[in-house]
């Protein structure tokens, strides 16, 4: 598979506002690639730099090996999907979706055929004459995608497609874009804030944070190896606090933080006296009433919430930090007010650098010299 | 539901009060003058130019001879011709300052608005100054020597059409701005994005869904066109007279209201067909500002 779109050095700068700053980004051909990430962090600027609608203000985006960053949109081979659709109010559903071959002058029956064909295959059948104002949010969404999709991009770029969509019919599209991704084998760029969306469809995720990619990995990789503080944050739930090591044994290091220690495993880049963060997801918590080998952790349970499967325990740390800890319902578990031990299993656990981690860095230069 | 004596009266009151001030300024200032204007066209003269309430048609049959027909057609062709000019200049003029992101679209704005805080009157009349033989206009050809002797500006029709722009492009203007400002930017994208070039995003997306600026735009040049007397008589000097002129002269100078009366409620009517072909069209009355 090659590369399909590649992003290269890319700043975008609005007047005193650093929107992107030096992203590097290659897209396989084919694959499902979201840019995920909080409002302002950059993610839509990227999509619209990809789609012309903004111009870089340094940098080169190369599409099919091309570059284009100083092409008009309507010179590019890839096409949009609008967070607000922007159908054209005054066209018929048929008229919005053959728009594409329209400007490219392809013939009336061809355009009829494939229209249709189109319609079909996103369950649109019958609704040839009426107007966009006349459907529901969910049909005029599937206008949007099949509008775009007709011209046969090479890549697709959809900018917060659901986000108008109730929780339902999102779900429902999340599959069905995934469904038609996986059969055009069209390669699609797709920016959202809604991680768990991200997560369900993605091959790939990039987080976006203040300009710039966290992390770029898999679903899973980033779920279970979150690379910075950030994302560990961002994805999921997650208990996180920042300590240092101060031991390393056997591939296990022991962190301490301000409530006491912890173990866990230790990739081969970090070093004793490190400044590092631990991040734990709470269905991967557990507690104990008796004390654990290895984590000096103390705790008192300060409530319960059942929330269906599972039961959320907040149990807070002599600093008044709380942990979240899931478990599932129906289990054995200590009175509210007693005290108790959380602990994980070392593997369950992340380490994560610390963005301040300099600061011990020249601590340890001054200690080695 | 069938409402209660005791309901109607207890909501009789607070309804008088809400809508009855409105109604009666409608009534006293609107529906009188309107009845008074259509009684009048059916009345008569004596020898003295009295008014009398012999009802009779012969107002209106008086306005099918030849002349006035000259100048319904002279009228029609003025207002058509105004009405085109202030679209291709004001819808330029409008988009830019719809689309523009910057600081001065609140003077480019202000431009257009400025000019109405001064009588129409006053302008025409700077207008003939400007343009008269002993014009600046005139002058500073003069003596650039690209002309030798004054040349006459004054008293044309198209000194006359000149005015109606001037006066009226404001008209055009401030509808066509809503409707270009109202306009999605991501539409445009889209377009773009769709592989359509500007000029054929222009066509496909910008005009038809800016049409009602155009439509209420020109409705709003194209009435109050017929009625500017004064823009005529003084520009134009009696030589491009409209439907506006002659009612005029029938109140002043020829003193004979019934006539002036009865010119009015055909201007009326035209106008109320003109308002009506709108509305059918798919006008929306509110972006006419009535």
């Amino acid at each position: 598979m090659g590369n399909i779109v590649e992003i290269e050095g890319v700043n975008k700068i609005y007047g005193k506002n650093h929107v992107v700053k030096d992203l590097n980004l290659t897209i396989k051909e084919g694959e499902f690639l979201t840019l995920l990430g909080s409002s302002g962090c950059g993610k839509t600027t990227t999509l619209r730099m990809v789609a012309g609608f903004e111009e870089p203000t340094t940098g080169t985006i190369k599409v099919e090996g091309e570059r284009v960053e100083e092409k008009e949109p309507f010179e590019r081979n890839v096409n949009t999907v609008f967070q607000s659709y922007a159908l054209f109010p005054h066209k018929t559903i048929f008229d919005n979706i053959a728009y594409g071959l329209k400007m490219k002058k392809v013939p009336k029956e061809e355009i009829k055929e494939r229209v249709l064909e189109m319609m079909d295959m996103v369950q649109l059948t019958g609704f040839e004459k009426r107007y966009p104002s006349q459907l529901s949010g969910g049909q005029r969404q599937r206008v949007a995608i099949a509008r775009a999709l007709i011209n046969r991009p090479r890549v697709l770029l959809l900018d917060e497609p659901l986000g108008a969509l109730d929780l339902k019919l999102r779900k429902q599209m999340q599959l069905e874009l995934k469904r038609l991704q996986k059969k055009l084998n069209i390669t699609f760029i797709y920016v959202t804030h809604d991680q768990e969306e991200a997560l369900t469809m993605s091959d790939r995720i990039a987080v976006m944070h203040d300009g710039v990619i966290d992390q770029l990995a898999s679903p899973s990789e980033i779920y279970e190896h979150p690379a910075t503080k950030f994302v560990a944050a961002f994805i999921g739930e997650a208990n996180i606090y920042d300590g240092c090591i101060t031991g390393i044994t056997d591939g296990i290091a022991t962190v301490t933080l301000e409530n006491g220690v912890v173990s866990i495993r230790c990739p081969e880049d970090f070093s004793l006296l490190e400044y590092a963060t631990v991040s734990v997801r709470p269905e991967k918590m557990k507690f104990s009433t008796t004390p654990v080998e290895g984590f000096g952790l103390q705790a008192q349970v300060k409530d319960y919430i059942y929330v269906g499967a599972v039961l959320k325990c907040i149990v807070s740390l002599p600093n008044r930090n709380e942990l979240k800890i899931e478990r599932l319902a129906g289990q054995e578990l200590p009175p509210i007010g007693s005290k108790c031990y959380p602990y994980w299993d070392v593997d369950d656990a992340v380490l994560i650098h610390n963005e301040s981690h300099y600061i011990f860095e020249a601590i340890n230069n001054i200690k080695l010299a | 539901m069938k409402k209660t004596r005791h309901e109607l009266r207890a909501n009789t009151l607070p309804a008088l009060l809400t809508v009855g001030p409105v109604t009666l300024i409608m009534v006293l200032l609107i529906a009188i003058p309107l009845i008074y204007v259509a009684v009048m066209s059916l009345c008569s003269i004596d020898e003295f130019y009295n008014v009398t309430l012999d009802f009779t048609t012969d107002n209106y049959m008086q306005l099918f001879n030849a002349d006035y027909l000259k100048i319904y057609m002279q009228s029609l062709v003025i207002a058509t011709v105004t009405t085109i000019l202030c679209i291709l200049i004001g819808y330029p003029f409008s988009y830019v300052i719809a689309r523009t992101k910057s600081k001065k679209k609140k003077i480019l704005y202000m431009m257009v608005i400025i000019p109405f805080w001064t009588n129409s009157l006053i302008r025409i009349y700077g207008w003939r100054t400007f343009l008269g033989t002993s014009g600046w206009l005139n002058s500073l050809l003069m003596s650039l020597h690209i002309v030798d002797e004054p040349v006459e500006l004054l008293y044309k029709t198209g000194t006359t059409i000149l005015g109606m722009v001037y006066c009226l492009i404001p008209f055009m203007i401030l509808p066509l701005y809503t409707a270009i400002e109202k306009l999605d930017t991501s539409l445009l994208e889209a377009s773009s994005d769709l592989g359509a070039k500007p000029a054929e995003t222009f066509f496909e997306v910008i005009l038809p869904l800016t049409s009602s600026g155009i439509f209420s735009g020109s409705l709003m040049v194209f009435i109050p066109c017929l009625g500017y007397f004064f823009v005529s008589d003084i520009l134009g000097g009696g030589n491009t007279d409209m439907i506006g002129n002659l009612i005029e002269r029938q109140f002043q100078s020829g003193n004979n209201w019934p006539l002036g009366a009865a010119l009015s409620i055909i201007l009326i009517l035209v106008t109320l067909i003109l308002v009506k072909i709108y509305q059918k069209l798919g006008g929306d009355m509110d972006s006419l500002g009535v």
